[in-house]
C-alpha cells in the first residue's frame, strides 16, 4: 500500500488513468475542502502580481474613477523609464552595497558561529545546563524587532542609555549614538547575530544529536581525541545540512529584514547612508514620498533578482544531494 | 533489555570520550556568558520598566534603580481604553488569526497529501510561484487598500499573513509520513466523506502538526508590526495592536522632535514617560518570555521537517 503511493503519478497503472479521466467524488469533495485556501493564495498571492504594471507606468489618480481605471487606462506607458530613473540617481549604489554587503556577512557568520557554537554545546559535561542555555539564547528569536529597538535604545539613548552611562564613568564624552554613523555597520550585524544564533544553533544540535553514536564509540577504540572526531566525524556529517542552509539563506540575499534596518536605527537620517537597503528603500519611496513609479521598479528588481537566486541555489543543492532540493 | 544494556555500554565509552576539566569549565562559561547576554536586556529593561522617574533623571537607565516605583504600570491602569484596548487588540488578531490560518493551511495540506487527487500538481504549481516571486510592496498594498479595501480594518491585519506556501508543505509532509493510508481507507469503506475523514480521522492524529504550525502562527501574529505600519492611519487608534503602539509613540516623539517649537508643555507631556515605554514593552514581552520555554521544541521539529523534508 504505502509503495504505492510513495511511487505517486509515475506508478499509474491503465485501470487508474481509466479513473483519471473524469473528476472521481474524491476529486470533488477534496476540491471544495481546499477551496478556501486556494482562493486565499489567489487573492492575496497572484491578484498582487498584476501590480507589477506599476513598474512601467507612470500611476496617476484620477478623480471619481476607480483605482484600477487609473491604473490600467488613466496612466501612461513608460516603458523602461522608471528603470533608467532610477540607475541614474546616486542612491542606487549604496541601496544595492548595503543590501548585498550586509547579507554576505550576516551569511557568513550565521553559518560558522552557530555550527561551532552547537559543536562545543554537545560536548558540555553537564545536561542541565546545555538545555538552560539553549533555552535562554532561542529567547531572541521570539522578540520582533520593535521590541528590540526599544533594547537596543535602552543602551544606546544618549542621554539615559547604559553605553554613555559608562564612558562617562570612566571620563570619557556621551556619544550622540543615533547620529553617528560609523559604528552602526558594526552594531547591526552585532544586534543581528544576536536575533538569530540561538535558533541557529538549536537547529544544528538537533542534527548532531541524531548522528549514530556508535560512529563515536569506534572512533574512541582507534584512540581519536576530541578534535579528530569533530573534525572526522561531526563536521562532516553536519555538511549537507549546512550547505542547505548556506544556499535557501543565499536565494534571500536580495531581501533584508527591514524591522532591523528601518526599527532599530529609528529611521535616522543621518545613519541613512549606512542602513539603507532596498526594503528600507522601498517602504520609503511609497509610505513617505508616495512614489509608486521607483518603489514598484526597485521591487520588481528584488523580486526577479530574488527568484533568480532561488532557482540557482536550488540547482546548487539538487546537484549536492538530489533529495533535499527545495522543488 | 537489549536495548538498556547497549546504552549503558555507550555510557562507559562515553565516560572515557568526554573533554578535560578545564574546556568544560571554559566551554560552560562561554555558554553562561552567551545565556546572560540574551537574558539580561529583558531583565534591564524590566528594571526600568519599575525605576521612578526620578531615579532616571538623576543615573539614567539602570540595572540597579536607585528607586522602585510601580508608577510606570499603575499609568498603564488608567489609561486602559488605549493600552488596554491594544492589548485585547492584539490578542484577538492573535486568535482570529490562528484559528484561521490553522484552518487555511490543513485543509490544503491534506488535499495535497492525498496521492489520488487530480489536482494534486495544480496545487503544487500554485505553492512554488509565491515562494520564487511576489508582486512587491507596491502592488500588494494597492491592491489590499483600493481592490480589497482593507486599509483601517482589523482584517488588513489579520488576513493578509494567515496562510503560507512553507506552512502548506510542513502540514502536507507531516499527513504524507505520519497519518497511514490504512485509516483513510478504513474510513471511506465506511462510506464518510472526506470532510467527514478529515475532521474526525486525520486531524485527531495531526495534533503535533497543528501544535508546530499553531504556534508559528500565534507567535507571528503576537509580534508583527508591519502590517499595522502599512494599513492603519493615525486616525484609528481604536485598531491598533501593541507592537504599532510602540511604533507610534516613537514616531511622536521624533515628529516632536523635528517641529519642536510648535509644541508646547501640554502635548509634550501627552507622550508616556520612558518608564511608561518600557512597561509596554514589559506587557509585550512577557507572555512570549514566560511561554516559550514550554513550546521549544515544537518550533525545532516544525524548523527541521521544513528544512530538510520541505
Amino acid at each position: 500500500m504505502r509503495d504505492h503511493r510513495q511511487n505517486g503519478i509515475s506508478a499509474s497503472a491503465p485501470p487508474r488513468r481509466k479513473r483519471r479521466a473524469r473528476f472521481s467524488r474524491d476529486d470533488a469533495e477534496l476540491t471544495l475542502l481546499s477551496l478556501p485556501t486556494v482562493l486565499w493564495f489567489i487573492a492575496f498571492c497572484y491578484v498582487p502580481l498584476f501590480g507589477i504594471v506599476f513598474a512601467f507606468k507612470n500611476y496617476k489618480v484620477k478623480a471619481g474613477k476607480g483605482f484600477l481605471y487609473s491604473l490600467f487606462v488613466h496612466s501612461r506607458w513608460v516603458g523602461l523609464k522608471n528603470f533608467e530613473f532610477l540607475f541614474r540617481s546616486p542612491d542606487l549604489a549604496s541601496i544595492i552595497r548595503n543590501t548585498l554587503g550586509y547579507n554576505l556577512i550576516f551569511l557568513l557568520i550565521g553559518v560558522t558561529l552557530p555550527v561551532g557554537l552547537a559543536v562545543m554545546m554537545a560536548e558540555l559535561r553537564s545536561k542541565r545546563l546545555a538545555r538552560a542555555c539553549q533555552t535562554a539564547v532561542f529567547l531572541p528569536y521570539f522578540l520582533s524587532w520593535v521590541v528590540i529597538s526599544y533594547f537596543v535604545f535602552a543602551f544606546l539613548s544618549t542621554d539615559r542609555g547604559l553605553l554613555n552611562s559608562l564612558i562617562q564613568a570612566f571620563g570619557g564624552t556621551r556619544v550622540l549614538w543615533y547620529q553617528e554613523k560609523g559604528p552602526w555597520p558594526a552594531l547591526l550585524i552585532l544586534i543581528n547575530t544576536w536575533k538569530t544564533f540561538g535558533y541557529s544553533m538549536v537547529v544544528y544540535l538537533a542534527a548532531i544529536t541524531g548522528i549514530d553514536r556508535s560512529l563515536y564509540e569506534s572512533a574512541v577504540i582507534d584512540g581519536a581525541t576530541k578534535w579528530q572526531q569533530t573534525r572526522w566525524i561531526t563536521l562532516p556529517m553536519l555538511r549537507s545540512i549546512v550547505a542547505i542552509m548556506l544556499i535557501l539563506n543565499a536565494g534571500h540575499l536580495f531581501s533584508t529584514d527591514f524591522g532591523l534596518f528601518y526599527q532599530v536605527p529609528r529611521d535616522s537620517s543621518s545613519l541613512i547612508d549606512v542602513t539603507q537597503t532596498m526594503d528600507v528603500y522601498v517602504y520609503k519611496a511609497l509610505m513617505q514620498n508616495n512614489n509608486y513609479n521607483y518603489s514598484s521598479a526597485v521591487s520588481l528588481l528584488q523580486s526577479t533578482a530574488g527568484c533568480l537566486m532561488m532557482l540557482g541555489a536550488n540547482r546548487v543543492v539538487r546537484r549536492i544531494d538530489p533529495e533535499s532540493g527545495l522543488f | 533489555m537489549t536495548r538498556g544494556r547497549k546504552n549503558r555500554a555507550a555510557d562507559g565509552l562515553d565516560r572515557f570520550n568526554r573533554i578535560r576539566p578545564e574546556t568544560n569549565v571554559l566551554f560552560s562559561a562561554l555558554f553562561i556568558l552567551l545565556a546572560l547576554s540574551t537574558v539580561l536586556p529583558v531583565v534591564f529593561v524590566l528594571m526600568i520598566s519599575v525605576s521612578s522617574e526620578a531615579s532616571i533623571a538623576r543615573n539614567g537607565y539602570s540595572f540597579f534603580p536607585a528607586e522602585l516605583s510601580l508608577d510606570a504600570y499603575a499609568y498603564l491602569w488608567t489609561s486602559r481604553d488605549y493600552i488596554g484596548r491594544a492589548f485585547l487588540n492584539s490578542v484577538g488578531i492573535t486568535l482570529a488569526g490562528t484559528v484561521l490560518g490553522l484552518i487555511l493551511t490543513s485543509t490544503l495540506g491534506y488535499a495535497l497529501s492525498r496521492p489520488n487527487y487530480r489536482l494534486r500538481r495544480v496545487y503544487t504549481v500554485m505553492l512554488l510561484v509565491p515562494m520564487l516571486f511576489s508582486g512587491g510592496l507596491v502592488a500588494t498594498y494597492m491592491i489590499n487598500t483600493q481592490v480589497y479595501h482593507l486599509k483601517n480594518t482589523y482584517l488588513s491585519l489579520i488576513l493578509p499573513g494567515a496562510c503560507s506556501s512553507f506552512h502548506v508543505v510542513v502540514m502536507r509532509t507531516f499527513f504524507q509520513t505520519t497519518v497511514p493510508d490504512s485509516i483513510i481507507e478504513s474510513g471511506k469503506i465506511d462510506g464518510a466523506r472526506q470532510f467527514r475523514i478529515f475532521t474526525r480521522l486525520v486531524l485527531p492524529l495531526s495534533l503535533p502538526v497543528l501544535a508546530t504550525i499553531g504556534l508559528f502562527l500565534t507567535f507571528g501574529y503576537w509580534n508583527a508590526w508591519y502590517g499595522a505600519m502599512l494599513y492603519l492611519d493615525s486616525n484609528h487608534r481604536e485598531l491598533y495592536p501593541l507592537q504599532y503602539v510602540l511604533i507610534s509613540i516613537e514616531k511622536n516623539i521624533a515628529f516632536m522632535a523635528r517641529n519642536e517649537e510648535h509644541f508646547m508643555g501640554d502635548t509634550m507631556r501627552s507622550i508616556p514617560s520612558e518608564t511608561v515605554r518600557m512597561a509596554i514593552v514589559m506587557v509585550v514581552v512577557l507572555p512570549i518570555a514566560c511561554s516559550y520555554p514550554f513550546f521549544q521544541r515544537y518550533f525545532v521539529s516544525g524548523l527541521t521537517i521544513g528544512a530538510v523534508k520541505g
